[in-house]
């Protein structure tokens, strides 16, 4: 298996295919009729399957649909693969309880009864927690609710209150990878709700923007360099809480 | 975890693993395999075994593979030992180590693996209350190397013999209670905090026992002693040990054990696929080969059986391809039923099949057009020689005709890439069969030139090098290898024989080779060297990447070992060979036979044509 035959949505383009109409469309073709439901999983990926890869993640939908003898549809072409699609792709060793993906599946299917189905032939770890039609496009998940730890070998005095007070500030510059590079970017107007609590190890509570631009983690920790630097962890966990819209309502 | 790259191979959890109740086991297994994950998990043998550990009540059987180098850093920076996949238990927690050893590269590998778990290197280190190290695999054929390292080795195939072990196995436990004074855990282990104090394994008594079963090999109840000149001048066994030690075979293929529900890994692998085993053995006699000597004969199983095993496999594990594999495949008499099964389920549910080790000829062409219905991807044969007096020295029966034909039909088929492989330093090879690879070369580009209907596309055919590496158990164990430099010379000379630039020249550095020589045919005396190697850092030798000659070259001298005497040194008939311990099936005789006709050019019919009289049958 390769994986770059596989068209995991990354970023705009392979979402906007999915969402064509073309995809949504039950074709009649030749003698028979086939049945195409578009499905939403929402699935969580936590202990040790953290650890798999965008890539082949994408692999362990494909086999758990298999083994349940639930037929996906495929693209057409020389070397057909399944259409999956992953709302917001997650990094290696970050869990989350709110991905969701779209798959297409040949056959009607009773969507309550399809997570329990599926998760039992998936890797410990990955398990879907509802299935549905889906009524909106990706591009419309705008922010991501956190949650983390922040781990220190020695906990600086009055932590949180430095840390809240460091993310309350107006103006918050990090050195940020984009297309072009590295570039500067202000990440205070796209991390909202910024908590810290806890006092032999710091969690962290946040909600950042899933989409243009895109704010990971890790970008928040950049924050904590040059003056900030006592304030750096020496190592942190994150974890997806859940998805929402522009208007911070829950995204399905 | 977050340090290391791809940390999802340290974790476990796939699909399919097995997890038991710990209350419920008398025996852990740790099933090590020196070499990385994904190695290690597209290796059948694996597969079949770790199935059959854990089909027997009472036995837990995890997998362990050797971490990589960023890992180890990690492991041992933090103290932790090396652990069982299922589990995440410490080694040392464990019964049994059961190492599969298939290439003489991977010992560092073993050596590395038992210091991260924590367990003393030495055999004779290790107390009963030590876990028990246990080997197979078909390194195992010339265990000497690693005999001071391994408690018993399993030789031949492991899937009668496991049970039998286990069971012996169960009437060797005692517990520290009965011996107050045996320390719980060894003094060389790192792993400080190993907390409740396990059972142990009476283990020479033990091991008297196991030596008297078909198949075991005890190194510690065998007495070898050495002539001045390095050579062997006895192999004295103890305590009613057997000498020879006859190899263990599956006789019915049919009845043994296949794993249906198998791991399905979260991390793409080499081979990431269902493998159907279509026979062991071999019918050609290539004189070079190890594999072909050591697995006679032929067992074969039945091609509906197959198929049944190969659709339940593909609906259990959702893969999308499935393999046969053989050691030539197109040897398998049933192959045409059992590709039409196969397609028949596989097509519509868009599984590929895949067919490697097929031999070059037009048969397999017309096998592989049945079956790769849409891609065309590279073919591959190894001529291993180029021409056709050395073909008939290693006894390759395939003329420079049948691969030329063959070649025909797959360019005119469609296909535009080819790759052949070949070795150098065969013996009574002349820079004349060298140039005759060059020129077979040529030929297959003219092939494509003549046949090939859509030229546009180009045409690339790979010609692959490798220093012959003597391996014992064949009819070459005798022979010298060629040195580092005599090979760079014919490289060299190939090289400037070969002119057309569709034609890319690889060639396999000859150091890996000449160390895989030494240990391949070397003897108890090798341990040291295999473990000053490991001292100086050497790991993961079969990795280019990590291989270092260099630390090999010290390694030999710090042990005071001349690798040259193990590799260049032609052997006599008569010679006490370290590997003459084990039976391998195949007599002395035939093998002395079979390299007097390779001198003579003498070709051996296959097993179908002709029986040799090898005594594999017997």
């Amino acid at each position: 298996m390769q994986g770059s035959r596989h068209p995991i949505a990354g970023k705009g383009a392979a979402i906007a295919a999915l969402a064509s109409s073309q995809y949504l469309r039950c074709n009649n073709r030749g003698a028979g009729i086939d049945i195409l439901t578009k499905l939403r999983l929402r699935y969580s990926k936590t202990d040790n399957a953290k650890y798999i890869s965008h890539l082949d993640l994408a692999a362990a939908m494909r086999r758990a649909f298999i083994r349940a003898g639930l037929e996906l549809e495929y693209s057409k072409g020389f070397n057909p693969h399944p259409y999956i699609s992953v709302a917001m792709p997650l990094s290696v060793g970050m869990q989350s309880v709110c991905e969701l993906m779209d798959v297409g599946l040949k056959a009607q299917v009773e969507m309550a009864d399809l997570p329990g189905q599926i998760t039992k032939y998936l890797p410990s770890g990955l398990e879907i927690s509802e299935a549905y039609e889906p009524l909106r496009k990706f591009n419309e998940l705008k922010w991501l609710e956190i949650s983390g730890i922040l781990y220190y070998d020695t906990v600086p005095q009055d932590i949180c209150q430095k840390l809240k007070t460091r993310f309350c500030a107006s103006n918050i510059e990090v050195l940020k990878k984009t297309k072009r590079g590295m570039g500067t970017i202000d990440i205070a107007e796209y991390v909202r709700d910024i908590e810290f609590s806890g006092t032999s190890e710091v969690y962290i509570s946040a909600k950042i923007s899933a989409q243009e631009p895109t704010i990971k983690p890790e970008n928040i920790l950049d924050a904590l360099g040059g003056d900030f630097q006592v304030l750096a962890p020496d190592y942190a966990v994150f974890k997806r809480i859940e998805a929402f819209d522009s208007d911070m309502l829950i995204f399905r | 975890m977050q340090k290391v790259q791809k940390p999802a191979r340290y974790v476990g959890g796939e699909y399919k693993q097995i997890i038991k109740n710990k209350n419920e086991i008398d025996i852990r297994v740790a099933y090590c395999f020196p070499d990385t994950y994904e190695i290690g998990m597209s290796n059948l043998g694996l597969r079949i075994m770790y199935g059959i550990f854990n089909e027997i009540d009472g036995v837990w059987c995890e997998r362990t593979f050797a971490p990589w180098t960023d890992m180890e850093d990690e492991m041992r920076k933090e103290n932790i030992a090396l652990f069982g996949l299922e589990s995440g238990d410490a080694l040392t927690e464990f019964d049994v180590l059961a190492f599969s050893i298939g290439y003489e590269l991977s010992y560092t590998n073993v050596l590395n693996m038992l210091d991260l778990a924590g367990v003393a290197l030495r055999s004779t280190d290790r107390d009963d209350y030590a876990p028990l190290v246990i080997a197979g695999g078909s390194s195992a054929f010339n265990s000497e190397p690693l005999s001071e390292f391994i408690d018993l080795f399993v030789i031949g195939d492991g899937e009668e013999v496991v049970a039998p072990l286990m069971a012996l196995l169960r009437n060797y436990f005692t517990t520290p209670a009965l011996h107050a004074d045996a320390p719980h855990i060894n003094s060389a282990t790192v792993c400080s905090d190993f907390k409740s104090p396990k059972k142990g394994i009476l283990k020479k008594a033990f091991l008297a026992q196991a030596a008297k079963l078909p198949g075991i090999y005890v190194p510690s109840l065998y007495c070898v002693t050495h002539n001045d000149d390095g050579t062997i001048s006895e192999i004295a066994p103890q305590s009613g040990a057997q000498l020879p030690v006859k190899r263990r075979i599956v006789s019915d293929l049919n009845s043994s054990f296949f794993p249906v529900d198998t791991i399905v890994p979260s991390v793409g692998l080499v081979h990431d696929r269902v493998v159907l085993e279509l026979f062991r053995g071999c019918i050609r006699g290539c004189r070079f080969c190890q594999a072909g000597h050591i697995t006679r004969p032929v067992r074969a199983r039945s091609h509906d059986i197959l198929v049944k095993q190969g659709i339940e496999a593909l609906k259990s594990s959702g893969y999308d391809e499935v393999a046969l594999l053989s050691l030539s495949t197109s040897d398998y008499e049933d192959i045409f039923p059992l590709c039409d099964g196969l397609i028949e389920w596989c097509e519509p549910r868009r599984v590929n099949l895949s067919l490697p080790s097929l031999r070059a000829d037009n048969f397999s062409v017309e096998l592989m057009e049945r079956v790769q219905k849409v891609r065309k991807s590279g073919l591959t044969f190894a001529p291993e020689a180029g021409s056709q007096r050395l073909r008939d020295v290693i006894n390759k029966n395939l003329t420079e005709k049948e691969l030329l034909d063959t070649c025909a039909v797959a360019f005119e088929g469609g296909w535009n890439g080819i790759k052949l492989y070949f070795m150098l330093g065969l013996p009574t090879e002349t820079d004349e069969d060298i140039i005759g690879i060059a020129k077979l070369s040529h030929d297959v580009l003219n092939c494509w030139k003549q046949y090939a209907k859509n030229k546009s596309r180009g045409v690339r055919i790979t010609v692959s090098t490798s220093c012959f590496v003597p391996k014992p158990h064949t009819p070459f164990q005798w022979e010298p290898q060629i040195s580092m430099s005599e090979y760079m010379r014919r490289v060299d000379l190939l090289r400037s024989a070969m002119k057309s630039k569709a034609i890319t020249y690889k060639w396999h550095s000859p150091e890996q080779s000449f160390v895989e020589a030494v240990l391949a045919r070397g003897d108890r005396n090798l341990g040291k060297a295999i473990e000053a190697a490991w001292r100086l850092g050497a790991r993961h030798d079969s990795w280019s990447e990590c291989f270092s000659f260099n630390t090999w070259l010290e390694a030999f001298h710090d042990a005071g070992i001349d690798p040259e005497f193990y590799a260049f040194r032609q052997r006599d008939y008569d010679e006490i060979l370290p590997w003459s311990l084990v039976e391998s099936g195949v007599t002395l005789a035939h093998l002395k036979n079979e390299c007097k006709a390779a001198y003579a050019g003498i070709k051996t019919p296959d097993c179908r044509e002709g029986c040799s009289n090898c005594g594999a049958c017997e």
